[in-house]
């Protein structure tokens, strides 16, 4: 396959994720294998009833009918990075912005703490460094050396993995091949034991993630606000 | 309440204007340190924060912004004291306004200190606050001007400025005639600070035009200040906050608070400097009737505000609604509602009541109810975020509650400090001179 341009963004990537809500089993996996892979802090009951726990990818549970006939859906939601994101105008030092394939990414050096994205984020995918963080022994030393540790007073979010998409491509340009698909992996969708989570290239029309994308069961979370996702949720229309 | 004020002697009214500037009671000194001692101890809280993170405050996701943002907004309400009585006064030489206009500018230069200290104490690194400032950073990276806390940066800067210099320049004569009087450093002090004024036509002539202007371009920076700051949340897409009726809601909202700290701060000023032939119930009354219009203003929009939502009945807005007038912040809301209309209404809205006790009264119930307000927009919209969720809860902890009671001790001792070193009312406005144009 070669590579394609989108004439609508001219670059050569853009990259997007579906989620099969129904093969979801709301089994969590993929917020343990992101919390390994991004060195989220830790959190405990304290700070998490306290509202401070992170995690950049969580399963949202949504329960239909009456007990006990009860249906109980899962959605797993991380940050949609959405092509007219809310989060980025609102910025005042340019710390969260579009890069060149479409990620909302960001830079937690220029972040000064504002926390203006975060109450613009309708999905509430962004989190908080409220303090230095701290893992304890021997947690400490399985830090992921691919991604930057977040000091207090900057703001995180999902990148997608950022740095496996910035590792396979430049596996890809060593070996001088194009980027096939499938070859990069973020840790949520790598570790989904039911193959509900589907990473990709969107601007690749024959990538898996492009296909699901044109399906018939693709809604986007709060699509009404006209935020333009990159994150396609697959369900059957009831 | 009695007729205008009687003409006093110009003799003795600069005797008795500039009486409070000279000695210390053993009380004024009292409150000082007491106002000292808890500024320092909110001054000792924001450095704890600064040391442990941004944590120790009771913000968390999805309530991002907490106390800091509602102290913030009230602050820079209040700061509308001055300039919106001084500068329409002013300008339409209501002349009523002489003994009243010092009291609100300084309200309005020390209000704005304390508020826009806030936007920096609520960053998650203060320490590199000036990353806000316009001016291209070493990799030429200027701040973004899509966002609305760049244009606050910038409307709460001019507005400092503008009224530093609005409050400034009708000092210049009394501190001329205070610098032949006094001696050692203060001498020195309002010496550098006439700027050699000696009272010549031509200054008088330049200061009035020079005042006049101020006083129209304040008015346009106060107007556009507070909505700016309303833009801090209408711009966002929240629920309850992406509206458009925000801009005038605001000022209108800083225009009330900042009459009722004016009536409280006169009050106070009357009381314990003994002014009360100079702060007469005539101003007492003309303030009063203008706090009631404003409460009348402020339900008024309060009604449209809260009216639309309601009957519109969307669903994500309806649950902000709910929290704040039937659910977890109803006692809020409703105290606001009490404190704002109910209280001025009834106390200034019957003649026989409306004294300077039950205008002082309103002004302080004023103050809480703005206060309340400014929480009641902050906080549930974003405890209700779109996602059920992800909804939240917000506690402040001690140090939010330290920090803003100290801003209340600044405050004070800053107006303490500024009565001492100058005439708190305007003392040569009382002067019949023939250059002042009538």
């Amino acid at each position: 396959m070669g590579v394609q341009v989108n004439e609508q963004t001219k670059t050569e990537h853009r990259w997007g994720m579906a989620i099969d809500l129904d093969r979801c089993t709301g089994c969590q996996a993929c917020v343990a294998a992101c919390h390994a892979e991004n060195n989220l802090p830790l959190s405990d009951p304290q700070s998490a009833a306290k509202g401070r726990a992170v995690h950049w990818i969580r399963v949202d549970r949504y329960y239909e009918g009456e007990f006990p006939n009860i249906r109980v859906k899962y959605m797993p939601v991380l940050c949609q990075q959405c092509d007219e994101a809310p989060c980025e105008p609102v910025c005042p030092v340019y710390a969260t912005y579009k890069n060149a394939e479409g990620l909302n990414v960001q830079v937690y050096n220029r972040c000064i703490g504002t926390r203006y994205c975060g109450n613009n984020c309708p999905y509430s995918v962004r989190f908080f460094n409220w303090f230095d963080p701290n893992w304890p022994a021997p947690l400490d030393l399985q830090l992921n050396p691919d991604v930057s540790i977040r000091e207090s007073g900057v703001m995180e979010k999902c990148t997608f993995c950022i740095q496996r998409i910035q590792r396979a491509k430049g596996e890809a340009k060593e070996e001088n091949r194009p980027l096939t698909d499938g070859a990069i992996q973020p840790a949520c969708v790598q570790s989904c034991p039911a193959e509900a989570m589907v990473f990709g290239d969107l601007n690749d029309l024959e990538s898996k993630v492009s296909r699901l994308a044109e399906s018939g069961r693709v809604t986007h979370l709060l699509e009404e606000l006209g935020t333009k996702p990159k994150v396609f949720y697959l369900q059957k229309a009831e | 309440m009695a007729a205008g004020p009687e003409i006093i002697p110009y003799s003795e009214v600069r005797q008795d204007l500039w009486r409070p500037l000279s000695g210390a009671s053993p009380r004024y000194v009292a409150m000082v340190f007491f106002l000292l001692a808890v500024s320092l101890w909110g001054l000792f809280s924001w450095g704890y924060q600064l040391h442990e993170g941004i944590g120790v405050a009771g913000i968390q996701r999805p309530v991002f912004w907490g106390f800091y943002l509602v102290d913030f907004v009230f602050w820079i309400g209040i700061s509308h004291a001055g300039t919106l009585i001084s500068a329409i006064l002013r300008l339409t030489d209501a002349q009523w306004r002489k003994p009243v206009t010092r009291a609100a500018e300084a309200i309005t230069v020390f209000a704005l200190m304390i508020g826009g200290l806030f936007p920096v104490i609520h960053l998650g690194r203060a320490w590199i606050f000036y990353w806000l400032i316009p001016y291209p950073n070493s990799r030429l990276l200027w701040p973004n001007f899509r966002s609305p806390l760049v244009w606050d940066l910038t409307a709460i800067s001019t507005y400092l400025m503008g009224s530093t210099v609005y409050l400034f320049l009708p000092l210049i004569p009394d501190v001329a005639q205070l610098s032949q009087h006094a001696t050692g450093w203060r001498r020195k002090l309002y010496r550098a600070l006439s700027l050699g004024w000696t009272g010549s036509d031509r200054e008088w002539h330049a200061l009035e035009r020079a005042m006049k202007l101020m006083a129209a371009i304040i008015l346009a920076v106060a107007v556009s200040v507070h909505t700016v700051v309303s833009w801090d949340f209408s711009m966002a897409i929240a629920p309850m906050w992406h509206s458009t009726i925000f801009g005038p809601y605001f000022v209108v909202g800083a225009i009330f608070s900042g009459i009722a700290a004016l009536l409280v701060v006169m009050a106070i000023i009357r009381k314990t400097m003994h002014f009360e032939r100079y702060l007469t119930p005539h101003h007492f009354n003309n303030l009063a009737k203008l706090l009631l219009l404003m409460s009348l203003l402020w339900l008024y929009f309060s009604v449209a505000e809260n009216l639309t939502v309601w009957y519109g009945n969307e669903p994500k807005e309806m649950q902000v609604f709910g929290a704040r007038a039937r659910g977890h912040f109803a006692p809020y809301f409703w105290i606001m509602v009490f404190c704002n209309f109910v209280v001025p209404f009834v106390l200034l809205g019957i003649k026989r009541l409306r004294t300077i006790r039950t205008a002082t009264i309103a002004g302080v119930t004023v103050l809480i109810g703005m206060w309340l307000e400014r929480f009641i927009i902050v906080v549930p919209t974003l405890a209700r975020s779109r996602l059920p969720a992800t909804w939240g809860r917000y506690a402040p902890t001690w140090v939010e509650i330290s920090i803003s009671a100290a801003t209340f001790a600044v405050m004070a001792l800053l107006y303490l400090l500024f009565s001492k070193l100058f005439p708190i009312v305007s003392v040569w406005e009382f002067e019949p001179h023939p250059e002042e144009e009538d």
